[in-house]
């Protein structure tokens, strides 16, 4: 029968070390979490090599070195250097603002595989305005430079109503840059960005547009860039199905050493995900609650209980069912079977009532003063 | 297309084979992602080292599992490896 599959078990295959929330730039879209400013208690050292020590052991294989901006802990050729003799793939997930060539090179030498760039949009001014920094011309430097020193690079673009209607440009420029990959990433709208929906969110005509140049463009640059078009769930009639299903795949470790499933998952309420100062991985992985919360389909409501797509998606993603609904066991919304996909209509319609007032209301940037404003 | 027999071929800078005891496989890493490869897909891949022609690798494979006639297998994995960028060929 259908849907009749059991839950799906394995180890962690990616682990996400976020090594710091601390960040020169202020993306409105940031997905760290609104509250980070009072989770500044960062792992040590040792606590990130015991950590990589142990995920490796149970199988992990692939590496992302997040944060916040990465670049600013001072020990990353030496986490690196450890993560590469145990055999990682290490992904650095990186502003590229402030990497000098000097840092390119040693971290290379180190063992780093591939670093993955952002830029906010392909011009100078509102590249600068959404990063809250002026980092434009910097960071195309820092591109040419990675190709120049032969690592494999990702630019990563994230795609918002700011930007969208530059999506040719944004294609010409990493064709330019020497990208080997593109990864064209809608806005998810989790931590900044759910704050700044209204603001950040584009129309579905914009979403067409902008995809149906994003194809032919592949066509283009076929065996020479690869892009990755991340889809705007929102505009789906069914959920993805998030992080590969909860507890399959991905481990997140947070700045504090917290745990998570999925980098959001610290907005679940009573979710008490462990920390790595007091358990083991395997420890985390196998027994803790938050781990195991929605590891199998007995959390599930109607319609997901008894639905034969529940094996595919897993009922979608658990914080944006909370994010939107409020109850974090729900269908998530973006389903058109979910009791409550109304939500995310009244969002759409929302942002887009918002995109034609006069005076629209400002993006609430990332930093640390908005951090503990809005804590508060 | 054909591949000439006496292509050198070269694994991809951009891409890393490794063994992965977890998996008892062997798997190709890039960014982001992992592709868990077969017996004779590794054991193909291994020997694009920059060196050996594809005439060449397909003789090592043959003595190696002690059998002819590869030639049509090797040559359809080898081209799908290209297609991947998994590996390119030198002149």
């Amino acid at each position: 029968m259908a849907g009749s599959e059991p839950y799906p078990r394995g180890n962690p295959r990616w682990l996400l070390a976020e090594l710091t929330y601390a960040c020169p730039l202020q993306c409105p879209y940031c997905s760290n979490p609104i509250d980070y400013a009072k989770h500044s208690n960062e792992l040590s050292t040792d606590d990130w090599l015991r950590v990589f020590t142990e995920a490796r052991a149970m199988g992990a294989v692939q590496l992302g070195l997040s944060g916040g901006e990465p670049l600013i802990r001072k020990d990353l050729p030496e986490l690196i250097r450890h993560a590469r003799g145990l055999g990682y793939y290490i992904n650095l997930i990186t502003s590229g603002y402030g990497l000098s060539e000097e840092k390119i090179v040693a971290l290379k030498e180190a063992g780093l595989d591939h670093i993955q760039i952002s830029i906010q949009a392909p011009e100078v001014s509102l590249n600068n305005y959404l990063a809250g920094t002026e980092s434009f011309e910097e960071k195309k430097s820092v591109a040419r430079l990675i190709k120049k020193h032969g690592y494999p690079m990702v630019l990563c673009v994230v795609i918002h109503r700011e930007n969208i209607h530059l999506m040719q440009e944004i294609l010409e420029m990493a064709e330019e840059l020497g990208a080997d990959y593109l990864e064209l990433a809608n806005t998810q709208y989790y931590g900044w960005a759910h704050l700044n929906r209204d603001q950040l969110l584009p129309n579905k005509e914009q979403f067409e547009q902008a995809e149906a140049i994003a194809q032919a463009y592949k066509e283009k640059v076929k065996g020479r860039m690869k892009i990755y078009y991340v889809v705007p769930d929102l505009y789906e009639d069914r959920p993805k199905a998030c992080m590969n299903g909860w507890g399959t795949t991905f481990l997140t470790v947070a700045p504090d050493g917290m745990a998570l499933p999925c980098h959001e998952a610290r907005i679940l309420p009573g979710l008490n995900c462990p920390n790595v100062k007091d358990m083991s991985i395997r420890e985390i992985w196998e027994e803790s609650d938050a781990f195991n919360r929605f590891r199998n389909f007995e959390w599930m409501q109607e319609p997901c209980k008894t639905c034969p797509e529940k094996t595919k998606d897993f009922g979608g993603c658990r914080c944006q069912a909370f994010l939107m609904t409020g109850d974090m066991n729900a269908t998530d919304p973006v389903c058109s079977l979910s009791p409550k996909r109304s939500v995310v209509k009244d969002a759409i319609e929302h942002a887009a009532t918002s995109a034609k007032e006069p005076n629209q209301k400002p993006l609430v940037f990332r930093n640390s003063k908005n951090s503990k404003l809005l804590d508060g | 297309m054909a591949i000439a027999p006496n292509t050198r071929l070269a694994f991809s800078p951009l891409h890393r084979l490794q063994w992965e005891e977890s998996q008892n496989k062997y798997v190709i890493l890039y960014p982001e992602g992992m592709v868990e490869l077969n017996l004779p897909a590794a054991e193909t891949l291994k020997l694009c080292d920059g060196t050996l022609t594809l005439k060449e690798i397909v003789l090592a494979l043959e003595t190696q599992f002690e059998t002819s006639g590869l030639w049509d297998d090797i040559e359809e994995l080898v081209h799908s490896a290209l297609e991947h960028g998994w590996i390119r060929t030198l002149s």
